[in-house]
């Protein structure tokens, strides 16, 4: 694009939605960033103000405003806690985009999502690759997270403390499944996620047990892509609708009831941001969009809300697990109660709450590589509130979360597990 | 800014909290009044009470504007820095200095959250009462710059009902101590009672020192019904006259009781003319005599029905649908503007009848809530910025909203501040006399017009 005119033209039909922001601030309270740094560029009034200062060209810089509106987890705090219901997610997405479209995507970024995401059985085979040699590279340092740390990589991982690839990803074990539905009437599609699929192989397995023992049918394709949020995050469209596109391909295959995957932010992306940013996709795939994301359900809500599940009391001494909402189920989609009564399905294990569970972890996807010191810093308060709990085990539903929770209890040498909540369940099945 | 005099704020505050990128200015050019953004030169975040003198002192020896900023939600435009300048913010400097339970009084630096300071003392059993609006994210530094009420106002007063005294920078950069930690204090010029209310005009906080009382330990809430807005004006003057005080006593009219219904489901008679939420606060006994004291007046006066809440869940119910009021007029249009004239308690029916002549002249939809015990409405006008015509309407409206409210004998403002956006209108409410005076007053104690200039007094 890189003309002016069409930025100005673009933003411009952002109008509506942004002002409807009235400047109020309430936003100050919940955002987590602007909790570490106090700074209005952060927050989402000043964002919004910014985008707004672009398109009445009272603000001459647009690198200037896209550091700014980079510089956010999408977390969706902003939006849920918004007296006049600003759409800020949605705002922030299509600005992602309409800037990357003006300034350009940077080279790496291309290779990543063009050369490699898009792709999504050379994306595999990549990382099959990389598992059998990231050992090399790599050292054990926290057996009851198993977690790792490189020196090798510092310069790009800073200190962080990483979950391996898998050895075997889902995709090698369970490449496709149609199974029909059982006792329970019920047919569900899978979408493991890109992390359930690679990093977390267990939690798509526990699903599919669980799913298995409830007698639910099961629509397993191959060939499935990333639900598109990495590339849409870094304003790549073509990527982001590329990869849409390839879901919709697989999914229009099979018959099923309900799409659930055990990844909060795939859910959230399929159910509210496939609908929101499908505007400029052909009719027949906007449709499909319709049809599919009215379908898409978190694989705890699913278990929970569909096959009616009535939890026992815990037994005498067993093991407290506490929770971690992920923003993109609790803020975006209302799922809260449901992951708990998943847990406090399996007796062996008893629900404690932290202080502030639905607090962001500092993830926020690729946020937590170009802002690694905030994303620490957030992220270190969620630690503080787990160690707090006293509890033995912390159970979040997002596998992106549990990658930042990993991170963060294993650099701080706490022997506190991090599972999914399905984890737990199928584990008393 | 020239490049020596930025070298001089970056040695002063630390590189990391000085910004001049544009992006980085243009985030404070803002407040949450519906005005022109305006640029400021520099920004910075000072990380000490002690630099953030130092700041205060470099900007009048270059005779650099300096605006105040704690969490920019002035609904008068008193933190736009309109003559652009130094933006200085406080929200570094949030440390809770000393809550004393003995002798109920707390020392904060300016820039603690008000929620966060109230939690605080609550968990020490005691009470901070007043909870403006914007209480979740504003600073008290601005709570006692723009002299913050709330919905407590009636019983409990506001923000300088609660200040006991301020220490606070000069132009120069050095301390000005006014006020002490005792109850009664004689000792020189009431200068904590100059600074409450100045708007960043006379003087930058360094500290606060605020008042703190035991809590009630009762509270009953309840909520009267109307068909005519009329009854329920009388209802709130009876009640007063009764002697009973209560801790709040909320209006709505009808318009305002539909759109949050629509927005909130929270089971409100959308046919109702106006309601009154009502709570009275205080020892369990007083409590439960005033509560049936105020049922009576209400049923006398005409309230169609009443429902007191049994529970703390339906307390929080009534309070609940009080506290969306302005969320659910914000989302009706893309503009919201906030008024707050104020008028003596017994003028409001002829507050509310003025009110809706002015929406039916101007063609607009005007809705009306707020703290009717203490003569504080808010007519929230809905409207759309860019629609050139209508907004003359809106600013016409607003003209005569002031008319009427100092013709009932009433204020400008009851607690936004007159900042930018009511500072042509303070001679109608005041005097020539009172301007020159203020302004004499200004150039004495800031001789170079550094401090927030343009608000509340003009140039």
């Amino acid at each position: 694009m890189a003309d002016m005119h069409e930025l100005l033209r673009l933003l411009g039909e952002l109008d509506d939605q942004l002002v409807s922001c009235m400047r109020c601030g309430m936003c100050q309270a919940v955002c987590p960033i602007y909790g570490q740094t106090g700074r209005e560029g952060d927050v989402a009034r000043g964002k919004i103000s910014l985008l707004e200062g672009l398109a009445k060209e009272l603000v001459k810089d647009p690198q200037g405003v896209q550091d700014k509106v980079t510089r956010c987890l999408l977390c969706g705090s902003c939006a849920a806690n918004c007296p006049s219901g600003v759409k800020a997610l949605d705002i922030f997405l299509k600005a992602r985009v309409i800037l990357t479209g003006y300034l350009g995507l940077s080279k790496v970024k291309q290779v990543i999502f063009r050369g490699m995401l898009t792709k999504p059985g050379l994306f595999n085979t990549m990382l099959g690759v990389a598992s059998k040699f990231q050992g090399l590279f790599t050292s054990p340092v926290n057996d009851i997270i198993g977690s790792s740390c490189s020196k090798f990589l510092s310069p790009v991982l800073g200190d962080r403390h990483l979950m391996l690839l898998a050895k075997t990803p889902l995709h090698s074990e369970v490449p496709s499944l149609d199974t029909p539905a059982g006792k329970s009437g019920l047919k569900v599609a899978f979408f493991p996620g890109c992390l359930a699929d690679k990093i977390f192989p267990r939690v798509g397995h526990a699903v599919l047990k669980v799913l298995k023992h409830h007698g639910v049918g099961v629509y397993l394709p191959a060939g499935q892509a990333c639900c598109g949020i990495p590339a849409l995050s870094s304003g790549d469209k073509q990527s982001y609708e590329k990869l849409v596109r390839a879901n919709l391909d697989v999914f229009a295959r099979g018959k099923f009831d309900a799409l659930v995957t055990p990844c909060a932010t795939c859910t959230s992306t399929m159910k509210k941001i496939w609908p929101t940013m499908a505007s400029g996709m052909s009719q027949s795939d906007q449709q499909r969009i319709v049809e599919l994301s009215a379908k898409v359900m978190d694989v705890n809500a699913f278990v929970v809300d569909k096959l009616g599940l009535k939890a026992p009391q815990p037994k005498a001494g067993a093991v407290s697990v506490t929770v971690h909402d992920p923003c993109h189920l609790k803020k975006s989609l209302g799922v809260s109660a449901q992951p708990r009564t998943v847990l406090r399905m399996n007796p062996a294990y008893n629900v404690v709450e932290m202080a502030a569970p639905d607090t962001c972890c500092g993830c926020g996807g690729s946020f937590t590589l170009q802002h690694a010191e905030i994303s620490a810093k957030i992220g270190m308060q969620k630690r503080d509130n787990i160690v707090g709990s006293k509890a033995q085990v912390v159970a979040t539903g997002c596998p992106a979360c549990m990658l930042q929770i990993s991170d963060m209890l294993s650099r701080s040498g706490d022997q506190i597990a991090v599972r999914h909540p399905m984890e737990i369940y199928a584990e008393s099945l | 800014m020239n490049d020596a005099l930025l070298k001089d704020f970056q040695a002063l505050v630390g590189k990391d909290n000085v910004m001049e990128s544009e992006a980085d200015r243009f985030s404070y050019a803002y407040d949450a009044a519906v005005l022109e953004p305006v640029l400021p030169g520099l920004v910075v975040r000072p990380q000490s009470r002690e630099v953030l003198g130092k700041i205060v002192k470099l900007c009048n020896e270059h005779g650099l504007p300096l605006t105040v900023r704690g969490s920019g939600t002035n609904l008068s435009g008193g933190v736009i820095p309109s003559k652009g300048g130094v933006v200085v913010l406080t929200n570094a400097l949030n440390k809770i200095i000393e809550i004393n339970e003995a002798d109920l009084y707390a020392v904060v630096e300016p820039g603690v959250i008000t929620a966060k300071f109230a939690a605080e003392v609550a968990a020490r059993g005691l009470f901070y009462p007043p909870d403006p609006g914007s209480q979740a994210v504003s600073t008290l530094g601005g709570n006692v710059a723009e002299n913050a009420g709330g919905l407590r106002g009636l019983k409990y007063g506001v923000t300088k009902d609660y200040v006991m005294g301020v220490d606070f920078f000069d132009v120069d950069g050095e301390i000005v101590k006014s006020g002490s930690r005792t109850v009664k204090c004689v000792t020189g010029l009431n200068l904590a009672g100059l600074m409450v209310g100045s708007e960043g005009t006379l003087g930058v906080f360094e500290k606060l020192i605020l008042k703190l009382t035991p809590p009630p330990l009762a509270a009953k809430a309840m909520m009267a019904i109307f068909d005519d807005v009329n009854k329920a004006s009388e209802t709130v003057a009876a009640i007063i006259a009764a002697k009973i005080v209560p801790a709040t006593l909320e209006f709505m009219d009808n318009f305002t009781i539909r759109t949050v219904e629509d927005f909130a489901h929270a089971g409100l008679p959308v046919d109702a003319k106006a309601l009154l939420l009502i709570e009275v606060d205080g020892h369990p006994g007083q409590v439960a005599d005033e509560a049936e004291k105020v049922e009576t007046i209400c049923k006398r006066l005409g309230a169609t029905r009443i429902q007191v809440a049994k529970d703390a869940e339906e307390r929080n119910k009534v309070w609940e649908a009080r506290r969306a009021a302005l969320s659910a007029l914000a989302r009706v249009s893309p503009t919201t503007v906030l008024e707050d004239a104020t008028v003596p308690r017994s003028q409001i029916p002829a507050m509310m009848h003025a009110l809706e002549g002015i929406a039916g002249k101007y063609k607009l939809t005007i809705g009306t809530f707020g703290h009717a015990g203490d003569g504080n409405l808010h007519p929230t006008i809905l409207t759309d910025r860019r629609n050139t015509e209508e907004w003359h309407r809106v600013e016409a409206a607003i003209d005569e909203i002031f008319d009427v409210a100092l013709s009932l004998g009433g204020t400008l403002s009851g607690e936004h501040g007159i900042g930018l956006a009511k500072s042509k209108y303070m001679e109608k409410e005041t005097s020539r006399a009172t301007i020159l005076y203020s302004r004499r007053l200004k150039k004495a104690l800031d001789p170079k017009g550094i401090l927030n200039p343009g608000k509340i007094i003009g140039e």
